[in-house]
This record gives C-alpha cells, sequence and structure tokens, in this order.
C-alpha cells in the first residue's frame, strides 16, 4: 500500500517537475521572539512569487522554513501536495542561492555545481552534462576550472545560481541574491534571473528589501510587515490599490507622499478631505468605519504630483530642494514633518525658492484611516 | 621625518641589546656542543670563539730518541698533533721567561743543548753531547689557537648515551598525542559550532573552565585509574597509550576551544548552502570543513606537538624512566642529576633535543605565531 | 620494546581514531538515508558519534579527577579514610609549604608582569625598526624550547667553579672579570628564585612579544596620525593610545603567563629540584606523590591550592564567554 504512493508521488513529480507551495498558520519563534505570526501563503507552481519587506520583517525566516533550514514552530508547509516540516534540505527537492553566495572557496567552480550531484551518487557523464548545461545557460563556461576568489562578483552569483540549476530541483530560493552587487551588475542580473525563470519554468520564490527588483521580477509579490502578511497581489495592484499605509509606502520609489488630513464631509461614494488647510479634494474612496472630523492620511505618489497644471485639488508650495536626474526632476516642497516629493519633467526651470503650484487627480490618491487601512 | 633621529639610533641600540641578551645563553649553549669535550669543562665557551693565545707546557722526547747527524746528537719531534690549527708565536725554557725567544730564534739552555722551534710545533733539539737523560726538558709556548669546532660530541650522545633512543621515543609520544587530539577535537568542535543539541552551552562553558585547570589537578586521580586498570587487566600501568591518553586530555579543551575559534569564522551561509546540496554533517566534515582548516590545523599542530614534545611531568608520571620508554626531557634531567658534570654530554642531548622545535620554529613560524596568537585573543 | 614495534603501536594508536569516526558516520550515512522521518532521529545519533570520544576524555581527565582530587584532599595517604582537614592543617603547619607558597607568590609577581612589560617594549622597538622582525624572531625562539633544554642552557650561564679556577659560566666570568669573587648563583636564599625566574622571563618574553605586536598591527593607523598631526609626541602616543588601546590585550597576556606560571614545575625540577629553599607548589606536589610511597592526601591538597589560584581567572574567562554569548 506504501509503494503505492510512493509510485504515485513519483510519478507526479515526473510529470510535473514544478510544484505549488502551501503555508498554512505558520508560527516561529527565536526565545521569546515571534517572528512569524500565523502566515498562511499559497505560492502557485511556476509562478516567480518575491517576499518583500524591510529588514526583521522575517522574509528571510519565511525563505529558510520553507528550504528546511529552519524549525517551524506551529502550521505545516507542504510542497507539492507533501508536507516538509519534519524532511531535511535534501528529501525537499529545493535548492537556495544565498546572498553571500555561498561558494566553497576551496573548489572550482565546477567542482561547486557538480557537489550536490556527487553527493547523489550520480554518474560521472550525467554530472559533467548537467554542469556545462548550466554553465551554458549563465555564460561562465569559461570559468569552470577557476576557484571562486579569482571570480568577480557577479560571476560568483552566477556559479551559485548554477549550482542550483545544476539540481534540477522543483523550487528555486533566492535569499537577496543580488544585494552583495554594485548597482548596474544588479539591473543586468536582474534581467538575467527573468529570462532564466522564462528558460527554467520552475517555481521561484526570492527574498528582498529592494521593491524595485519585487516590481520587476514578480508575478506575484507579499510584502511582510514584523512577520505578518501585510498585503498579497500583482506588482500593480499593489502599486495602485495598496491595503495599508505600509504597503503604500513601501511599494514605489521615490516614496509615496503622506500629508495628515481630516474627513470635511462623506457621501455614499466619495469622501471629501482637507488639504493642508489650503485646499480640498473629492476622492471616490469609502470606508465605513470613518466619520466626518476623523484624521485620515492622504497618499499621493511623487510621479502622480502634477507641477503648475491642472489638477483637482491644488495648492501653493515653496521649493527648497531641487535633484536634476536628467530624465525627471525631484522638487522638494514644504510642509509639516517630512518634505513633500514631486516629480516633474528632466529640463524644468523650477528653482530652489521658487514658489509652485501643485496638484493631484483624485483618482491617483489614495486615503489611510488612522489604523492605516486603506478607503476603498 | 627624520630617518636617523637620536630617539630612532637609541631605539635600534636597546633593540640590539634586548636581542643579544636573548640569543647568547642558547648560542653558547650551540657553541659547547661542537667543542672539543675536555676543553669544554675547563674553559668558557667564549674562548673558542676567536683566535687566542693560549700558554701551554710541553716536554721534548728523552734519550731514546736522539739520532746523530753533522756531528750533532738531535733528538727531533712535535711538541702537538698538527690537526689543531694552533701556531706559536714565542717559546720560553724557562717559566720565569716564556717569551723568551721567537720563532725562528735558537734557545740554548744551561747545558749548552739548542733548540729550535717552527710555529706547527716541530722542533730540532740538538747537542754536541750525547742526550743522558730519560725526560726531555720543558718547553713554554705561547701560540694562537684558532675556533675549533667538532661533531665527535654528536655521534658520542646519538649512539653511546641512548639519547637516539630516547629521540626516537619522544616522537613515539608527541605525534600520536597531537593527532589523537586533532582527530577527536575537530569533530567536537565541529558540534559544538555548527550542530544545535541539547547542553551545547553547558559543555561549551566546562571546556573553558578547562582551560585554566591545572594539569596537577588531575594527575593523582589519573595515576590511581591507570595502576587500578593495570592491575585488573594484567598489563602495565605505564605505557605508551596511557600517555597518549594522558596528554589528549590535557590538550582537549584547548585543542577544541582554538577549532571552534576557526569554525565559527566560516560562513554560516556555506554550511547551509551545504545541507542543501545534500550533505550530511558527516560529508560537510570531511568535504568543506577538513579542507579549510588546513592552516587552523597546522597551527594547532605546531602548539600541541610542541607541548608534548617539551613535556617533563607527564612523561615523568605516566611512563616507566626505562630506555625503551624515557623522553628526551626525563633523560636530560637524569643526566643533569647523574652526569652534570659531563658538559659534553649535557650540552649536546639538549641541542639533540631542541633540534625539532628549533625546525618547526623556523620552518613553521607564521602557523605557530597565528596559533599562540588566536589562542590568547579569547572570543 | 622495539622501534618497530613503536612505530606499529603508533599508527595502530592514530588509526583506531580514523576508524572509528569513519566506520560510525559511514554506517549511519547508509541507514540514515533510508527513512524519511528519522531526520532528527538520525541527526542526534550524529551528534552522539561526534562528541562521544572527546566526552569520555574530558570526562575522565579533567571532570572526574577535579572531585576525585577534591574528595582525596579529605582522605589519607592511600585515599581509603576519611580523615577530615587533617591534610590541609599539615599543609598550614609544614615549613617547606609555606616556603612553595611565598616562592610561587614571588614567582606570580615577578614572571608576568616582567614577561608583559619587556614583550611590550620590544614590539613597540621592533616594529618601527628594519631589522625588527629578525629581532623578533630571535626574541621569540625560546618559546619553542623545553623548559628543561632552557635549564641545560642557562646551567651555562650560572655554572659555579671554585675562586682558583677558570669559571665556564657566564655570569660568574663577567663577575670575575670585573673583579669580584665568584658566586654559586643558584644557592643564594631567596635571590635564586630570580635567576629561575629570569629563565622563565626568557623563554615567556616571546609569548607576549608575539600577542603584543599582532595587536600593534591592528591599532589603525589614521588614528596614530590624527594623534601626530594633533602634535602628539611618540612618547605620549605609546603613553595615552597605545597603552590604552591594548589595555585587553595586556590583560590577556598576562592572565596567559599566570596560568603557565602557577603550573611552573620543570625549570626549577631540573635546576635544584626544590633545594635550596627554591620549591614550588608543583615541586613539592610531585614530591608527595611519590615520598615515602606516595600520599595522595597531601599531593592532592598541594594541587587544590594550586587550583584556587586559577578560580579568579577562570570565572572571569566564563564571565566574559557569557557576555560574548550574549550578543
Amino acid at each position: 500500500m506504501y509503494d503505492d504512493v510512493f509510485i504515485h508521488l513519483k510519478d507526479r513529480s515526473k510529470e510535473d517537475e514544478v510544484a505549488d507551495i502551501n503555508i498554512n498558520t505558520v508560527n516561529k519563534y527565536f526565545g521569546d521572539v515571534h517572528v512569524i505570526k500565523d502566515v498562511s501563503l499559497d505560492i502557485k507552481s511556476q509562478s516567480f512569487t518575491v517576499l518583500v519587506g524591510p529588514s526583521g520583517c522575517g522574509k528571510s525566516t519565511m525563505l529558510r522554513m520553507i528550504a528546511g533550514l529552519e524549525d517551524i514552530n506551529s502550521g505545516t508547509i507542504s510542497i507539492d501536495g507533501q508536507v516538509v516540516n519534519d524532511l531535511p534540505p535534501k528529501q525537499r527537492n529545493i535548492a537556495m542561492v544565498f546572498q553571500s553566495y555561498a561558494l566553497y572557496p576551496h573548489m572550482t567552480v565546477f567542482d561547486n555545481m557538480a557537489f550536490g550531484l556527487k553527493l547523489e551518487k550520480r554518474s560521472k557523464d550525467e554530472i559533467n552534462e548537467r554542469v556545462n548545461e548550466a554553465a551554458r545557460i549563465l555564460q561562465i563556461e569559461d570559468y569552470l576550472q577557476r576557484k571562486p576568489k579569482q571570480l568577480s562578483g557577479g560571476q560568483r552569483q552566477r556559479v551559485a545560481i548554477g549550482r542550483a540549476i545544476t539540481r534540477k530541483p522543483k523550487v528555486f530560493l533566492f535569499d537577496e541574491p543580488l544585494s552583495n552587487l554594485d548597482a548596474a551588475l544588479r539591473v543586468q542580473m536582474r534581467v538575467e534571473l527573468a529570462k532564466l525563470h522564462n528558460e527554467l519554468e520552475a517555481t521561484m520564490i526570492y527574498v528582498t528589501h529592494d521593491q524595485t527588483e519585487a516590481m520587476t521580477l514578480a508575478d506575484d509579490i507579499v510584502v511582510l510587515d514584523t512577520g505578518i502578511v501585510s498585503q498579497k497581489g500583482s506588482p500593480l495592484e499593489l502599486y495602485d490599490r495598496p491595503n495599508n499605509m505600509f504597503v503604500g509606502g513601501f511599494i514605489g520609489s521615490p516614496k509615496m507622499n503622506f500629508i495628515s488630513s481630516k474627513i470635511l464631509s462623506k457621501s455614499s461614494d466619495a469622501t471629501e478631505v482637507d488639504i493642508m488647510g489650503m485646499s480640498k479634494i473629492s476622492v471616490s474612496k469609502m470606508s465605513a468605519s470613518s466619520s466626518e472630523g476623523d484624521s485620515v492620511t492622504l497618499g499621493i505618489r511623487p510621479e502622480h504630483l502634477v507641477v503648475n497644471g491642472d489638477a483637482d485639488g491644488s495648492w501653493e508650495s515653496k521649493v527648497f530642494v531641487v535633484e536634476k536626474l536628467g530624465d525627471v526632476t525631484y522638487l522638494y516642497l514644504e510642509k509639516d514633518g517630512e518634505p513633500l516629493v514631486a516629480e516633474t519633467e528632466g529640463h524644468s526651470e523650477i528653482k530652489v525658492g521658487d514658489t509652485v503650484k501643485v496638484g493631484f487627480p483624485a483618482g491617483r490618491c489614495q486615503l489611510f484611516d488612522s489604523s492605516g487601512e486603506a478607503f476603498k | 621625518m627624520k630617518k636617523f633621529s637620536i630617539s630612532s639610533i637609541l631605539s635600534q641600540l636597546l633593540l640590539l641589546f634586548f636581542v643579544i641578551i636573548w640569543i647568547i645563553p642558547t648560542f653558547g649553549l650551540f657553541i659547547s656542543s661542537l667543542r672539543d669535550k675536555d676543553l669544554l669543562a675547563i674553559s668558557g665557551w667564549w674562548t673558542s670563539l676567536t683566535t687566542t693565545e693560549v700558554n701551554e707546557i710541553y716536554r721534548m722526547s728523552g734519550m731514546e730518541s736522539q739520532i746523530e747527524e753533522d756531528g750533532y746528537f738531535k733528538i727531533k719531534g712535535k711538541l702537538f698533533e698538527d690537526n689543531s690549527g694552533k701556531k706559536i708565536e714565542s717559546f720560553g725554557i724557562t717559566s720565569k721567561k716564556i717569551n723568551e725567544f721567537n720563532i725562528g730564534d735558537i734557545a740554548i739552555f744551561k747545558d749548552e743543548s739548542e733548540v729550535l722551534l717552527d710555529e706547527d710545533g716541530n722542533y730540532e733539539w740538538r747537542s754536541k753531547t750525547e742526550f743522558k737523560k730519560k725526560k726531555g726538558k720543558r718547553l713554554f709556548t705561547t701560540s694562537l689557537s684558532p675556533p675549533a669546532f667538532t661533531f665527535e660530541n654528536y655521534r658520542e650522545v646519538l649512539f653511546k648515551e641512548g639519547i637516539g633512543r630516547a629521540f626516537i621515543n619522544t616522537m613515539a609520544v608527541a605525534l600520536p598525542s597531537t593527532l589523537i587530539p586533532l582527530i577527536i577535537c575537530s569533530f567536537f568542535a565541529y558540534s559544538l559550532t555548527w550542530m544545535k543539541f541539547y547542553g551545547r552551552d553547558t559543555l561549551l562553558a566546562i571546556i573553558i573552565a578547562s582551560l585554566v585547570v591545572p594539569l596537577q589537578m588531575s594527575l593523582i586521580p589519573i595515576l590511581t585509574i591507570y595502576n587500578d586498570f593495570g592491575a585488573l587487566f594484567g598489563v602495565a600501568a605505564k605505557s605508551y597509550p596511557g600517555v597518549w591518553m594522558a596528554h589528549t586530555g590535557f590538550g582537549l579543551a584547548s585543542t577544541t576551544f582554538l577549532l571552534r575559534n576557526f569554525l565559527k569564522s566560516l560562513p554560516n551561509e556555506m554550511m547551509e548552502a551545504a545541507k542543501v546540496d545534500g550533505a550530511s554533517h558527516y560529508d560537510i566534515f570531511l568535504r568543506i570543513i577538513i579542507p579549510l582548516s588546513i592552516p587552523a590545523f597546522a597551527s594547532i599542530f605546531i602548539l600541541q606537538f610542541l607541548w608534548c614534545w617539551n613535556d617533563l611531568l607527564v612523561g615523568l608520571v605516566f611512563l616507566d624512566q626505562v630506555p625503551s620508554e624515557i623522553i628526551l626531557t626525563a633523560k636530560l634531567k637524569e643526566l643533569l642529576g647523574s652526569r652534570g658534570e659531563n658538559w659534553e654530554i649535557l650540552t649536546t642531548g639538549a641541542f639533540v633535543s631542541m633540534t625539532v622545535p628549533l625546525f618547526i620554529f623556523f620552518a613553521l613560524q607564521r602557523y605557530f605565531i597565528r596559533g599562540l596568537v588566536a589562542g590568547s585573543v579569547k572570543g | 620494546m622495539t622501534i618497530l614495534n613503536l612505530v606499529f603501536i603508533v599508527f595502530l594508536g592514530i588509526l583506531f581514531f580514523i576508524t572509528y569516526f569513519h566506520i560510525s558516520n559511514y554506517i549511519l550515512d547508509i541507514y540514515g538515508n533510508k527513512t524519511l522521518k528519522r531526520y532528527n532521529f538520525e541527526n542526534s545519533i550524529r551528534v552522539i558519534i561526534f562528541i562521544t570520544p572527546a566526552f569520555i576524555v574530558l570526562f575522565i581527565f579533567i571532570l572526574y579527577p577535579v572531585f576525585e582530587t577534591i574528595r582525596l584532599s579529605f582522605y589519607d595517604k592511600f585515599g581509603r579514610e576519611f580523615v577530615g582537614l587533617y591534610n590541609y592543617k599539615w599543609a598550614i603547619n609544614d615549613p617547606e609549604f609555606r616556603r612553595s607558597i611565598l616562592n610561587n607568590l614571588v614567582w606570580l609577581l615577578v614572571v608576568p608582569t616582567l614577561s608583559t612589560f619587556f614583550g611590550l617594549v620590544i614590539a613597540n622597538l621592533a616594529d618601527r625598526i628594519w631589522w625588527g622582525s629578525i629581532a623578533k624572531s630571535i626574541i621569540f625562539m625560546p618559546m619553542a624550547i623545553s623548559f628543561v633544554g632552557a635549564g641545560v642552557i642557562w646551567k651555562f650561564i650560572y655554572e659555579y667553579r671554585g675562586p682558583e679556577n677558570t669559571q665556564i659560566g657566564l655570569l660568574n666570568a663577567i663577575i670575575v672579570s670585573l673583579g669580584y669573587e665568584p658566586q654559586a648563583w643558584l644557592t643564594i636564599p631567596m635571590w635564586n628564585n630570580f635567576f629561575l625566574m629570569a629563565i622563565m622571563i626568557w623563554i615567556q618574553t616571546g609569548l607576549a612579544l608575539v600577542i603584543f605586536s599582532a595587536a600593534l598591527r591592528s591599532i589603525p593607523k589614521e588614528m596614530l596620525e590624527a594623534a601626530r598631526i594633533d602634535g602628539a609626541s611618540e612618547l605620549k602616543i605609546f603613553f595615552s593610545i597605545i597603552i590604552p588601546y591594548l589595555e585587553q590585550t595586556i590583560l590577556v597576556i598576562w592572565t596567559l603567563i599566570t596560568i603557565i606560571v602557577l603550573r611552573i614545575f620543570d625549570i626549577i625540577f631540573a635546576m635544584t629540584n626544590g633545594e635550596w629553599q627554591t620549591g614550588v607548589l608543583a615541586n613539592l606536589m610531585y614530591d608527595w606523590m611519590f615520598r615515602g610511597g606516595g600520599d595522595s592526601g597531601r599531593g592532592s591538597v598541594l594541587a587544590i591550592v594550586i587550583m584556587i589560584g586559577v578560580i579568579p581567572i577562570l570565572a572571569w574567562n566564563l564571565y566574559k564567554h557569557r557576555q560574548e554569548q550574549k550578543i
């Protein structure tokens, strides 16, 4: 009877090399610290899921629990229908790429990539074939006989990815793989990772604190905040309709501007709020729990602020810093607390000390109540 | 910056002073071990370094060796063997005037016999009348003696005095006493660093406490255990394996501590990568830890090996003081007591005992220092 | 035992441990992989395989003896009958013991302090002189030599011949050339201790030197340059920057040498065998282990007195370890 189950599992993994991952009310404590709180997630097979959040939010712990490098205190993690809580990493059919690359310094690139296969006691020919295949995909064929310390950071990262590829896992786990690279290389590797995902058609889970990586790579983004899933969705969903202030502030660069405000009046399908006592705007979003006079926070992205143009709500403000980036110019406008950042065209004539008229279209802004929840 | 400031010269002189103080004792021993054993006991080793003036008294041959030649009775001979390189500068025929004649002068005795002497000590003593005395006359020479060294002492000590065997015994003690702790402590240190288990922190604290426990605390109970063990199984209480295990025990804490400090410095992610790659702890140990730990092993090997090689107490207590078991330090101590005045054996023996440490010191100084520094900077 | 036999058992002894680890892990690898659910179980077995040999050795050679020695100190010379504090009372009233304690204290005061001091001075001198590394090598070299070997070396310094003979000991030769009477240095009570300590200082200065050297190299150059720009003299820099920076290192070296000095045995055993009032605790203990067939009670008391000397260091080390674990 057990044999049947076993064969069934085997067959399934043959047809379908990739996996669904189900995470069910998982909790994790480090001593007394509760780092993962009742997290449940479904990760679709062949998807590219990015776990994102500030440092200490539990995203790496989450990944390491999937990998089997951390114990799970309660809940279950299953890969491809099989609960893996008690399985060692090697039996989970996963591969992981680490932030520090974690190459074996005393082995050549070839041996680094072949290490897992040698432990599985694969034949020499198969090892050669798989390593060379991975090297071809990653264009590191010329370095196979070198030691890691003779390679540049980008090359090392390719070897680390190659080491994962050779094992043909169901799931690839990436733990901030690009954060040790310089900016230009990071962009390049990002593109290659996206390409790799298409080529391998494998399930990939990717942890980063960099929202740009998350936006560019992900099919699905999971935003984690202090051990809780803040929001899960496609990049544009998160950009356009953040669930709360945390997600709103985390996704997008430069950061979303937050303006403290008050509800002036409520109608059946819109809420009218005040803008720094200088203007007001009616936003077609609602929250059942809000009432007139409540404090709310208005969120508007720099790229949606209109400078010296037509907009729904507009007011005048003084510029105190101008950042010219070539393609765009960022204006820092005076406001209580954090400055307001507005984006305008690259060759703007606006100078420090100028007073400009700013405003935004009502459809582009978000409203958050005092607990940070978004108005729908 | 002034390059030749007074303070710079002063510090150079001060350092030179320290260096001279520090090197003289060892240098003296080295020179002494190469000197003729008879000279060793009568003059300081420093006198052998330079060409020295020595005043000596020789007696020429007596009447038996006289020959008749050119109308003289002659006695020819040599005052000393010619291999010493000694050169006579001047000589005399009475103890009052030992520098009366130079080489080439003809000295005339009271009985009107004459003597000619060259600088190598060849003399010609001639007389018109026949020599009638059995003993020849005395010559007082002042000669310059160059430094002369010999390996004779080493030959004697290595093969006749049992130092050679003691050397082999010491090796038989020190090698396993170094390798066994290295083997078992590397596994121990690995589990203390990279494996999770109940009581790990307590074990680590015990190791740290054991670092400073003096080995005197262990001597009596272990000697008792060995005696009981020997009596129970009818084997000798003192044996090589016993010494190995004693050294292993006394070196265990420091070896483990040093290795753990090293292993802790290896990146955690590399171990995890290996786990994800499917490696068991033993695979990780064999294929990753060992190749990466070679420099650390070298340092620890040197420290423990020198400790065992130089040890006296453990070798005294846990080995019989018989030729097949006695170690070098114990042998030296024995010589110090019983043959304290046989300087050539003592100096040469001491130097033989130092050959291995000094070789290690000069060849592997880098690892030696690294080990010491790692051991001292706790944490 | 022939040399061939010796080589054979040496080989066998080492092979035994390698075989143990290899076979046991190999068996576990084969059986551990068969069942999936046994991962944690497999890990526990592996831990046991890894730590057992070391733990057994630790237990037999350190842990058990510590408690056994404490027990024996309250028992008679054969360790059979409980005698209470009898051995301790004996120690307090024994002039030899009091002499040894006094000598040990003087050793503890003089050797670590002077070794550390010389080490620090020489490290600083050598650091700024081009032939400094050669000098360091020379001063460090005695570290490699055994205490007994060092004893023989220094016998040549302290050797004494009657005034009518040529002195072959360096010290007496110097003294005589200056017009003084030669001395039998090692037999002059109290002073002879210092001549023995000189040997230990000669050895341990090297230890202090290399550690200070490494520590000096870790001082940020920018800090010294900043001080020079601020107009501090080299001497001022040494006392107000280097010394405070090396505070921890000085303490570590001092404790390290203190521990070594507490156990000091070989030098005295080889040079004077504790005669002429040079005995220290370790020598007295060795003596009592064998004197009159051995007295385990008195020997144990002496071991415990040595142990008491290291307890403050032990406590301090454990405290530091705790602090580090917390971070």
